[in-house]
C-alpha cells in the first residue's frame, strides 16, 4: 500500500509545488490592492503571510515522522515547503517592515523591545543559514554537518510558534494549538519516545 | 443639559453617504477652507476630522462576544436581539430601576458627534455618532452622594453570541469610569451612526463612547449601569492589568508593553496607508486633560 503511494509519489515533480506556493502571496496582494482584504488589508495581508509560514513550516517538520511512522515518504518535497516557508517569513517581515511600521527609528526599536518581535526576528535570523544551504552543492560540502545544521528547523519553528502565542491578545486557543502540535512532531522525533513504542 | 459641547464649524461635505450631516450643526468636519476661521484651540482640534465611510466602521470591529476576528462580530452579531432591551441602572442612585430602551430613547435629547477612535491596537477611524450625553441619563436616575465611580456591563447572551463559548475574557464584558470621567461632556452614549441605528457589530442599540481613551473603554450593548464608591474591575485590566490600566487614555508617550502607541493607522488608506502620530488624549486634550492634572499618567495608564 504504502509501496505504491511512494512508487507513485516519485513520479510527481517537485516544480509545481513552487509555482503552487507561489499564488497565496501574489492572491492576497492583488486582493490587497484591489480592496479584497477588507479594510485593513496590510493587517490581514500581515497575519495571512504568517500564518502561512507556520503552516508550510509544520508540513516539513511532518516529512520525517510520516517516513518513519506511516511508511510514505515525502522526503523529496522538503527542500521545497522549507523554501516556500522561508519565502512567506521574508513577506510576512517585508509587509510590517514597509508597510506596517514604516518608520525606520521604530523598527528597530520594535525588534529591541517588544519581546513577541524579537522572537519572531530570531525566528527568522535562524532560517537564514538553512535557506542559505537549502541546495545541492551546500549538501555536499557540508555532509554531515548538513543535518546537524538543519536541525535549527526545530528551534526556528518553536519560536515562530512562540511568537504567535506572545501576540495574541486575552486567551486565545488557535495559537496554543499550533504550538502544541509542533511539540508533538518534535516529541515524535526524540529517540526515548522511539524506545517506548512498539517495534 | 445636552449640547454642553459643541464646535463652531460647519461642514461643507459632498459624498451621499455624509449628507446627514450638512443639515445641523456637527462637532468637526472638514474645514470649509476659507469659510470659518480656525480660531480658539479647540476648533482647531477639531479642523478636518473627515468621517470614515459606514462600510469601514461596520466591518471592521472588536467585539470578542461574536469571535476574535475583526469580521466575526459583523458577521454573527446579527443574531443579538436589540429588542426590547433594558438597561438596569443601579448602585448609588436615587431612582434605581429596569429602564427600557425606547424610554431612554423617548426622554434623552439626540444629537450627532463627529469623534476620533482611537484602538489600543494602534489604528484609529473617525465616526459620526449619534446619541446623547452619559451625563443626562445619569441625572435621570440621580447620583447620590456617595458615588464616584461608574460600572458598565456588556449583554451576555451566550445563545447569540459564540464568542464567548471561548475563555478569551471572563464575561460578561465590564467597564468603569470615575464620575468626573463620566459626567464630562465629551462622553456619550451611542445610539446610531451617520444618523442610521448602531448596527449590532458596533453595540446597539446603546454603547459608550469615550473618544480620549482607547476603544475598548466604550463599552458596547450595555445592559447595566452602577454607581458606586470605589473603582469598579474592568475586563481588560482582570485579564492583563500590566498591558491596560483603569484609565487607558490615549496617550503617545505611554507604550503598550508590546507595541508602540506613538503612532496609529486610519482605517480606509489601504494597503500603503501611511502612519500618522498620535494625538495626547485623541486630540482632546484641551477639553480632558485637567480632569488628570498632577496624575502621573505613566502610572495611572
Ligand atoms: C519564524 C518566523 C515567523 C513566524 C512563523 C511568524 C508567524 C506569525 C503568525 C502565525 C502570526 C499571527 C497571524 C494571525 O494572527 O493570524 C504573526 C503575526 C505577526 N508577526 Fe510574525 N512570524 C514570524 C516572524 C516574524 C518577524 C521576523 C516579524 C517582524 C520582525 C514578525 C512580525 C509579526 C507581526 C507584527 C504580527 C502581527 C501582530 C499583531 O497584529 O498584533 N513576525 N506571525
Amino acid at each position: 500500500m504504502t509501496g505504491r503511494l511512494n512508487d507513485a509519489l516519485r513520479r510527481v515533480p517537485v516544480w509545481p509545488l513552487y509555482i503552487a506556493g507561489a499564488v497565496p502571496p501574489l492572491w492576497w496582494l492583488w486582493l490587497g490592492l484591489t480592496g479584497g482584504l477588507g479594510v485593513e488589508p496590510i493587517e490581514a495581508l500581515e497575519h495571512r503571510l504568517g500564518e502561512l509560514a507556520l503552516q508550510v513550516l509544520i508540513a516539513g517538520l511532518c516529512v520525517t515522522p510520516l517516513r518513519r511512522h506511516l511508511g510514505v515518504n515525502l522526503i523529496r518535497f522538503r527542500r521545497a515547503l522549507g523554501i516556500l516557508a522561508f519565502s512567506y517569513v521574508l513577506l510576512h517581515l517585508l509587509v510590517w517592515l514597509a508597510l506596517d511600521v514604516q518608520i525606520p527609528a521604530q523598527i528597530w526599536a520594535d525588534i529591541a523591545k517588544r519581546p513577541y518581535i524579537t522572537v519572531g526576528m530570531a525566528g527568522f535570523v535562524l532560517l537564514l543559514p538553512l535557506v542559505a544551504t537549502s541546495n545541492d552543492r551546500a549538501v555536499r560540502w557540508l555532509g554531515p554537518r548538513w543535518r546537524r545544521l538543519h536541525r535549527l528547523t526545530y528551534l526556528a519553528v518553536l519560536l515562530g510558534a512562540i511568537h504567535y502565542v506572545m501576540l495574541a491578545k486575552g486567551f486565545q486557543i488557535e495559537p496554543l494549538l499550533y504550538l502544541g502540535g509542533i511539540v508533538v512532531l518534535l516529541a515524535l522525533r526524540l529517540p526515548v519516545r522511539r524506545r517506548l513504542l512498539p517495534a | 443639559m445636552a449640547r454642553r459641547w459643541t464646535s463652531d464649524l460647519s461642514p461643507r461635505d459632498v459624498t451621499p453617504e455624509r449628507a446627514f450631516l450638512n443639515r445641523r450643526q456637527i462637532l468637526g468636519g472638514l474645514a470649509a477652507a476659507g469659510a470659518v476661521t480656525l480660531s480658539s484651540p479647540r476648533a482647531r482640534a477639531q479642523e478636518a476630522l473627515e468621517p470614515n465611510s459606514w462600510e469601514e466602521i461596520t466591518s471592521y470591529n472588536n467585539f470578542y462576544e461574536f469571535g476574535t476576528g475583526k469580521d466575526d462580530p459583523a458577521r454573527y452579531a446579527g443574531q443579538m436581539a436589540t429588542s426590547p432591551w433594558t438597561v438596569a441602572i443601579n448602585g448609588l442612585v436615587d431612582r434605581p430601576g429596569e429602564y427600557a430602551f425606547k424610554d431612554i430613547m423617548a426622554r434623552m435629547e439626540i444629537e450627532e458627534r463627529i469623534y476620533r477612535f482611537r484602538c489600543v491596537e494602534a489604528w484609529s477611524m473617525v465616526v459620526p455618532w449619534t446619541g446623547f450625553e452619559l451625563a443626562d441619563l445619569l441625572d435621570m436616575a440621580g447620583i447620590q452622594e456617595r458615588a464616584t465611580h461608574v460600572a458598565f456591563e456588556t449583554l451576555l447572551r451566550p445563545e447569540e453570541m459564540p464568542g464567548v463559548a471561548r475563555p478569551v475574557l471572563d464575561w460578561p464584558y465590564v467597564e468603569g469610569l470615575r464620575l468626573d470621567e463620566a459626567m464630562h461632556p465629551l462622553t456619550l452614549m451611542a445610539t446610531g451612526i451617520y444618523g442610521r441605528d448602531i448596527p449590532n457589530q458596533n453595540g446597539a442599540p446603546l454603547r459608550l463612547v469615550v473618544p480620549w481613551k482607547y476603544g475598548f473603554k466604550s463599552i458596547k450593548s450595555v445592559v447595566r449601569i452602577t454607581l458606586t464608591d470605589s473603582e469598579p474591575p474592568t475586563s481588560w485590566n482582570v485579564a492583563n492589568s500590566r498591558e491596560y490600566g483603569f484609565y487607558s487614555n490615549v496617550n503617545p508617550d505611554v507604550d503598550h508593553p508590546r507595541w508602540s502607541q506613538a503612532t496609529e493607522r486610519e482605517i480606509g488608506g489601504g494597503l500603503f496607508s501611511p502612519r500618522k502620530p498620535t494625538l495626547m488624549f485623541n486630540g482632546y486634550e484641551d477639553e480632558v486633560a485637567s480632569l488628570y492634572e498632577g496624575m502621573d499618567l505613566s502610572v495611572h495608564f
